[in-house]
């Protein structure tokens, strides 16, 4: 038992005493993406969003999509560590940390999307300055300051005892590191009073993130449906995103677990039984997708009203049609199929479904906001949008940024939570223990 | 659409000069125009004397805007609440002009508003209900006409979009009118989903501003010249009204369908009339554009298809309008749709 988890807590550990061959082209790859996409933004900075395709009829495009694609994926982490905590599935372990991070990196690059899309970024703080609590964006601007305070919170509490571990592995001849980790484990010896305080923050932590989080994913939707434009301008908008939230955020899970279990080899630690639970809840929102879509068109359909007409028109066989119909087959339907079927419900399969899932909900995001902002509003041709290579960079650059720093935190935090696993591992020697002696009793 | 995009091409500037002998409003006379704006008194179509003298009355009481932030002085206690009317019965899209529509010119020009924006837009509606209702059939009715909305800020007491603006850069005055205030705007276009009627208008690039637009005083009651990265719309010239001047696409109207006014005083006028408004409206069953959402807007429209101008609703088609840039073909301009 406790050779296997020292060995299990070595590989886990390898990443942050060196770095491979392979994490230096990682990085330099992310480095130049990032480097192109600022020359991106140094064009738009100086051009203005004219070098976009957004004009005034359709105002918000890629980066209004991208924003809300990452304010989505940062439902991955609050749903492990905080939903599964609540609901005591004690299979979450080897994912929570990982998860937590995709939270914080996914929460700064959203932010950085609304930064994007502003026609003058350098008057941001007159939303703190000025800032009025009438106004949407207001709402999620708190909101995700919020979110992200509340999740770095979440992620520093439940690696405190981590910290403490690598403090105690440190040499004290790197001054800089031993001195961070010591400042960050804030004296922590896992004494019982520690461990109480510690236990019971996170429990109540967990308890907090649940409604921050609904908030984030409502408020985030409310941008759109406190406008006058149909579809948008819907009740069950909320309720779309907090849902399409978990569908993403538990797809990104099964990726980047996917992606640890083969860079850390961890085959012994993250099962199929893992990849297998997370599949079952993947299938279940995407069949509640499914019931939201099929909600949304048909009420809006068997009336017909000329916005809705148009817009469900332009969806099924308009210039939205591929997208829409990708989404559908691909994004929901694949993965209930991949899910459903025996052959394969397997980690590959969860994978491509997984794949498949976060696809298919960019996609969606997209024509949310496109095709939303396509329904004419007065008497003249429908506008067309499409993105212009300045807003593909800059989302290349902000999914690499998303990528660095979870990378960079990886690199700082064990990408498993180790106390977690001895605990686990202690609390299963004791049931072993206790059922022995109930059997041979 | 051709003849302003023609312009940014070297050899346009043909083009723009026919373009200025073809249209009425011409520079010259816009000059003119703006300084009678200034000079009292001087010739052209004046807010009649029961409302100049009223302008005058609250004018001479100090400065003039004085009550858009402050009405609670007693000499400001009488808040004007600028209004709108217009007559479609009279609107042929100046087809019977033969150039693009002269409201949105005579804006454009008075107010050096950048290509691709028209803050008073003229939008042409389809009137024939049962082409829509069976594509590719011939329609039952063998009505096919069309009517001419022009359409300018809506200036609605329940803006939507003062409701959703982030920092409070756009706001109702008591006068009843929107406005924009271009220093602390951030460029989100939050305002630009939220109007129903989409009069809201973003500078996507360096707004093509003449030189002589810099000689005008511009304020968020007069936008003159435009920045970057910006909303902008139709900011209803509230200046020009207290200063006994109709609003440039009331002046510029050739058929005199635009009136504009005060419900405080009941009065509106189109330059050659003056109509009691409770009065107008009823009579002419007025209607306002999408009236259903509560946005409760101080346009008001009286239906029709320019039938009082000799207007032929089977007539279709508007003249594209030309911009006052169109001399600079250096200027950067930007098409409206991205296509």
């Amino acid at each position: 038992m406790t050779t296997r988890i020292q060995d299990v807590e070595t590989r886990i550990l390898a990443p942050l005493t060196g770095s491979s061959r392979p994490f230096w082209i990682w990085i330099g790859v992310l480095l130049a993406i990032i480097a192109w996409g600022a020359v991106a933004y140094f064009i738009q900075a100086r051009e203005g969003l004219i070098v976009t395709g957004m004009r005034d009829r359709i105002m918000w495009g890629l980066y209004i999509t991208l924003f809300v694609m990452f304010i989505g994926a940062s439902m991955a982490g609050t749903f492990v560590s905080a939903v599964l905590r609540l609901t005591g599935a004690s299979w979450r372990g080897p994912i929570v940390r990982s998860a937590e991070m995709i939270t914080v990196a996914a929460l700064v690059v959203a932010a950085i999307f609304i930064f994007f899309d502003m026609g003058r970024p350098e008057r941001a703080f007159n939303i703190v300055l000025f800032g009025r609590w009438e106004s949407p964006l207001v709402w999620d601007v708190y909101g995700l300051a919020t979110y992200l305070a509340g999740s770095l919170l979440y992620l520093y509490l439940a690696a405190i005892p981590d910290i403490a571990m690598i403090r105690d592995l440190v040499p004290a001849s790197q001054r800089l590191r031993s001195a961070l980790y010591r400042a960050y484990a804030v004296n922590w010896i896992g004494t019982p009073d520690q461990r109480r305080v510690l236990l019971s923050t996170l429990g109540a932590m967990a308890i907090i993130m649940v409604p921050v989080a609904v908030m984030m994913h409502t408020v985030t939707s409310w941008i759109f449906g406190m406008t006058l434009r149909e579809p948008w301008n819907s009740p069950m908008f909320g309720i779309f995103f907090v849902g399409g939230a978990i569908y993403s955020g538990v797809g990104l899970i099964v990726i980047m677990m996917f992606i640890v279990k083969r860079v850390y080899r961890l085959n012994d630690l993250i099962t199929d039984q893992h990849f297998l639970k997370l599949g079952y809840l993947l299938a279940t929102f995407a069949a509640l997708m499914v019931f939201f879509n099929v909600s949304e068109f048909v009420t809006l359909g068997y009336k017909t009203s000329v916005d809705a007409s148009f817009y469900i028109t332009q969806m099924t066989r308009g210039s939205m049609a591929p997208v829409f119909w990708i989404y559908i087959w691909g994004g929901l339907i694949l993965p209930i199929i991949l899910i459903a079927l025996p052959w394969t419900r397997n980690t590959k399969g969860i994978v491509v479904a997984s794949i498949a899932a976060n696809t298919g909900m960019l996609l969606e995001r997209y024509f949310i906001v496109v095709g939303g902002l396509t329904v004419p509003l007065n008497p003249y041709e429908p506008a067309s949008y499409f993105p212009t290579w300045i807003e593909w960079s800059l989302m290349l650059a902000g999914i690499a940024i998303f990528a660095l720093i979870v990378t960079a935190l990886a690199k700082a935090l064990p990408i498993v939570a180790i106390w977690e696993l001895r605990e686990h591992e202690q609390e299963q020697d004791l049931e072993h223990a206790r059922r022995m002696a109930e059997v041979s009793a | 659409m051709t003849d302003r995009r023609l312009s940014s091409d070297a050899n346009s500037s043909a083009v723009a000069a026919e373009n200025d002998r073809k249209f009425k409003i011409s520079r010259r006379y816009l000059l003119k125009l703006m300084g009678a704006t200034a000079a009292a008194g001087a010739a052209g179509p004046l807010i009649p004397g029961v409302i100049a003298s009223a302008v005058e009355s609250i004018n001479s009481s100090g400065d003039a805007t004085s009550d858009l932030q402050d009405n609670n002085s007693p000499a400001s206690a009488r808040v004007r609440r600028w209004m709108m009317i217009i007559d479609q019965r009279y609107c042929d899209g100046c087809q019977s002009q033969g150039t693009a529509p002269q409201c949105t010119q005579a804006c454009n020009d008075g107010h050096y508003v950048p290509e691709p924006m028209e803050w008073i837009e003229v939008y042409e509606h389809d009137l024939s209900p049962e082409k829509e209702a069976y594509p590719g059939q011939e329609p039952s009715i063998p009505f096919d006409g069309t009517q001419f909305i022009p359409t300018p800020c809506q200036q609605c007491q329940n803006a939507p979009c003062v409701n959703v603006c982030p920092v409070g850069a756009t706001w109702t005055t008591p006068e009843g009118i929107t406005l924009i205030d271009q220093d602390r705007c951030i460029g989100y276009r939050m305002c630009m989903a939220a109007c129903p009627y989409e009069r809201r208008f973003f500078t996507w690039g360096e707004p093509s501003t003449p030189a002589a637009a810099h000689h005008v005083a511009s304020s968020p009651e007069h936008q003159v010249s435009l920045k970057k990265g910006v909303v902008a719309k139709c900011d209803f010239c509230p200046e020009m009204a207290r200063a006994g001047k109709l609003p440039f696409c009331a002046q510029a109207c050739p058929q005199n369908a635009i009136y504009y006014g005060d419900f405080e005083e009941n009065l509106a006028t189109n330059g050659a009339g003056v109509v009691s408004i409770s009065e107008f409206l009823a009579e002419h069953s007025a209607t306002r554009l999408k009236e259903e959402l509560g946005t409760r807007p101080r346009v008001y429209y009286i239906p029709g298809h320019g039938e009082l101008a000799g207007r032929d609703p089977k007539t279709s088609g508007r003249r594209p309008v030309t911009w006052i840039d169109d001399e600079n073909p250096e200027t950067k301009t930007w098409a409206r749709d991205g296509q």
